[in-house]
């Protein structure tokens, strides 16, 4: 699992706990049921492997962030469920309930009854400004109920309509309104094959815009997990629902409490923290001209990357190969651009887990096939009346690209 | 949730009307055990107090009382319409949902467009505000017709116009019966013309069905029920041509079996919108991914499997199988061979127990032997709907966007030419007010443009794809 920053100053104060989620479109709405409801199976587990004290402490933390808690013990989620269609939030909502040990919340939902048609510029251009106002008091009272916010988490496709219209003007709005809180958002990479045709051009025209607004892109490629599914877990016919859990699988272990370096004492109150600051060199500075242990073999160059240990035996885990100065850009030094994060309680009944979060140039094959398709695409200008029908003209499409190129540049260039 | 609302036109758009009211009351009634009046069956049918006089009288949720489709009924001769109202599917139509002359359109185009189109105009535009009315949110309008005839060509064409300036924002898909070569109407050449210049006008996306195509599914599938091969027999529900198991027994008429294939084609279509999945497709997806450029929205259309044998174990095997049906050309609804001419999208709707490794690995399987597009060479749009149609366990609906719908269109036009050039029948069109030479030449040329567009991309099929030189950034 890799993250993307690109951001370089990150905000001073972190001392609030609770995340809230937002869900949008089927895919953002299906995965953040999973999501919440591997937290929340992971916090009850009786599996942690540790002491009761620590394993009640993990369970507080856990809950403060994901979820706020109802007069009858039932936990419900820090959500907001976004879709233009009533199908996805219904079976969304009725599964929640129907787990018995956690639940949405009932106003957290706003549905229309029309869908975005796979339609980033129907997405964005009209639903998105047409339901400003309601989603944004939805997100507005969720923070509200937090005691300390921490900040968002937006879940979203980029291939279809909803997701990565909406999502990128809802992104949008939060910096305008909630600029010294962390917006992650988690963005789902669609298969190389096509779900949707027109997924190309959704995909660059989100990822240009939220480049603006986010502070933080976690990528999950559907075609890597679909492998994983696959390869790893051998499962035969795979659904969506396996690599939804999959990815719920993963995301879990890196939001659940850990202790962060500095204090042994307490979890870390900040959940989405990205303690680093990266800053690229201004030109003129040196290379700092490191010797590297492992010639020979070729990593994707890291400006970041965060390891998370949980499970038995994390104290004396041994991470000096994630310091090897071949995975890092020349222009900084490893011991500021990794961190390790654990903690003893063990994660979804597995014994020893690891997850690696990684600010590379993993991304760089990947979108640059994106951007090369689309551009083919645009070049015949097939399908851009769609797009000019509600308002995104070829200059918007000539400003994506733009910014993705320098993106591919950047990266490129560690 | 939206709603649709089917506008069926002269005598064929009102047979195959009539099945598919049939087959959706089937479907819904198989799906919704409870009898409880859920979205699903409200995008196609109102549920109604029948004690409640006038037009009052809609209930929106709980039990169904009465269900009335979501339907205009339109024919210039009674017989059929009648027949509908006599028959079985009586109760599903309001009498105020039909307009109906006596003297029919007499197979020619400029009546049914012209002549009746004025006529009726209002009160068309009547009934379909009230239509629209009953509905939460109005997504789109099917419109069932055949070309070759004087009704469902020129009325049917006629009512395009009034819904794109009445109704602008509501999809307009048309499902068209074309002629075939041996079409017993000697004009149906002139009318299909005249009706194909308002569809390439005025249609978001046209369906193109011939008769001979359904014809030849039906052959194959009698062939494959009376050959008693291996002892296997078909399950009776899930032959796509057959009307068994609707709620209303119905006199299996001779046009009936291909008239339910038309029908299933509907359903299944809509399937994904109606019903839930684990990858939606909703119906203005369907244009905005299969339609690249205004003018190409013609497209094919086949269905799999036909039938399903009684045999419960289906091994994977054969569910590769439906997928490589779905792109012979036996099963497409129009003659046409998709896997030998150039693809621009391509749609894959698939119902029942399919997962989306399923779906990747027989895209991933049966790609290298489609030629796409040089920009769209990935052009795949999918969905997956959990519910399949009754009697299967699963089902494929394959749309393509492809040059394979031209000589269709060029057999049209050299139809058109032979007759055109002795100028045989021109006199009855002409006859008829504001009719002149013009709208025939326009017509024609309006075709012939079309075809000019599929022989340019037809003219890339075989170049090698280059990337394009992208934008160079400085740094």
């Amino acid at each position: 699992m890799r993250m993307v920053v690109f951001r370089g100053n990150t905000p001073s104060l972190w001392l609030s706990m609770s995340i809230v989620t937002v869900q949008l479109g089927q895919c953002g709405n299906q995965i953040g049921f999973e999501v919440f409801d591997a937290l929340l199976r992971d916090s009850q587990s009786s599996h942690g492997l540790c002491c009761k004290r620590e394993n009640e402490a993990y369970q507080a933390s856990c809950k403060e962030r994901f979820f706020s808690e109802e007069e009858n013990g039932v936990p419900i989620a820090r959500a907001v469920l976004v879709d233009m269609e009533p199908k996805v939030i219904n079976q969304t909502l009725s599964k929640a309930a129907q787990s018995g040990r956690w639940k949405y919340g009932q106003h957290a939902c706003f549905c229309q009854k029309q869908g975005s048609g796979n339609n980033w510029a129907y997405g964005y251009s009209v639903h998105g400004p047409r339901h400003e106002e309601s989603i944004m008091n939805l997100i507005r009272k969720e923070v509200e109920k937090c005691d300390s916010f921490s900040g968002f988490f937006i879940i979203m496709s980029m291939a279809g309509g909803t997701g990565s219209g909406i999502g990128a003007f809802v992104t949008q709005n939060l910096q305008d309104q909630y600029s010294n809180s962390l917006k992650m958002n988690q963005i789902i990479w669609p298969y190389g094959t096509g779900e949707v045709i027109v997924q190309n051009y959704n995909s660059i025209l989100t990822l240009s815009h939220l480049y603006r607004s986010s502070d933080a892109l976690l990528v999950h490629e559907n075609d890597a997990v679909h492998k994983i599914c696959a390869k790893l877990m051998n499962i035969k016919q795979i659904s969506f629902s396996d690599i939804n859990q999959v990815l719920a699988h993963q995301l879990g272990s890196v939001f659940q409490p850990t202790y962060s370096a500095e204090s042994s004492f307490h979890y870390r109150r900040n959940p989405l923290g990205i303690d680093w600051h990266v800053r690229p060199p201004s030109s003129g500075l040196p290379s700092l001209g490191k010797k590297s242990l492992n010639k020979d073999l070729h990593f994707n160059t890291s400006i970041a990357n965060l390891v998370i240990l949980r499970g038995k035996d994390v104290q004396s885990a041994d991470v000096e190969g994630f310091k090897d100065p071949a995975l890092y850009t020349s222009w900084l030094e490893p011991v500021n651009a990794f961190n390790v994060w654990k903690t003893q309680r063990a994660f979804s009944k597995y014994e020893k887990s690891a997850v690696l979060v990684s600010n590379s140039q993993f991304l760089v094959k990947p979108l640059d096939m994106i951007v090369g398709k689309a551009w083919n695409m645009f070049a015949s200008k097939a399908y851009i009346h769609q797009y000019t029908k509600f308002g995104i003209e070829e200059e918007d499409f000539l400003d994506s690209f733009t910014s993705l190129e320098q993106v591919v540049a950047s990266y490129c260039n560690l | 949730m939206t709603q649709s609302v089917v506008v069926q036109v002269g005598q064929c758009g009102n047979q195959i009307g009539c099945c598919f009211w049939d087959l959706a009351l089937r479907e819904h009634a198989a799906v919704n055990q409870k009898g409880v009046y859920d979205e699903a069956i409200s995008s196609f049918f109102r549920n109604v107090d029948t004690r409640v006089v006038g037009d009052g009288g809609s209930i929106s949720k709980g039990k169904i009382c009465s269900l009335k489709a979501r339907a205009v009924l339109i024919d210039m001769e009674e017989g059929v319409v009648n027949e509908i109202l006599q028959g079985p599917l009586r109760d599903v139509f309001d009498t105020k949902q039909l307009i109906t002359d006596i003297s029919g359109s007499g197979n020619n185009w400029a009546v049914g467009h012209r002549v009746f189109g004025s006529l009726y105009q209002d009160q068309v535009l009547e009934k379909l505000r009230k239509s629209a009315e009953h509905c939460d949110c109005l997504q789109c309008f099917f419109i069932i017709h055949s070309m070759g005839g004087g009704t469902g060509s020129g009325l049917g064409t006629f009512l395009l116009k009034m819904l794109e300036d009445e109704f602008p924002e509501v999809y307009r898909f048309v499902t068209s019966i074309y002629p075939s070569g041996e079409d017993d109407v000697i004009t149906s050449p002139y009318n299909s013309i005249l009706a194909m210049k308002e569809l390439n006008e005025h249609a978001d996306c046209v369906l193109p069905i011939d008769n001979q195509s359904l014809f030849d599914i039906i052959s194959k599938i009698d062939l494959m029920v009376n050959s008693g091969k291996l002892g296997t027999t078909v399950k009776p529900k899930s032959l796509v041509t057959s009307s068994s198991g609707a709620l209303k027994t119905r006199h299996q008429k001779p046009f009936d079996a291909m008239n339910n294939i038309v029908a299933n084609l509907l359903l299944n279509l809509t399937s994904s919108a109606r019903f839930e999945g684990s990858l939606n497709m909703d119906l203005n997806e369907i244009s905005m991914n299969l339609v690249p450029f205004p003018q190409l929205h013609y497209l094919v259309s086949s269905l799999t499997p036909l039938y399903t044998l009684t045999d419960v174990n289906i091994p994977p095997r054969r569910l590769d199988q439906m997928f490589s049906d779905a792109f012979s050309k036996d099963h497409q609804l129009l003659r046409a061979d998709p896997k030998h001419s150039l693809y621009l999208a391509c749609a894959l709707m698939v119902r029942g127990n399919v997962q989306i490794s399923d779906l990747r690995r027989n895209i991933e399987r049966l790609k290298p032997s489609l030629q796409f597009v040089s920009w769209n060479q990935e052009g795949w749009k999918t969905s997956l709907c959990s519910i399949p149609p009754v009697g299967h366990s699963h089902s494929l609906l394959a749309l393509a966007n492809n040059t394979c719908v031209k000589p269709t269109f060029m057999e049209l036009k050299e139809r058109f030419m032979r007759l055109y050039k002795k100028k045989a029948h021109l006199h009855h069109y002409l006859q008829v007010e504001g009719m002149e030479e013009s709208c025939f030449t326009e017509a024609v040329s309006s075709l012939s443009a079309l075809i000019q567009e599929y022989n340019q991309l037809d003219a890339t099929k075989n170049m090698p794809v280059q990337d394009l030189p992208r934008l160079s950034i400085a740094m």
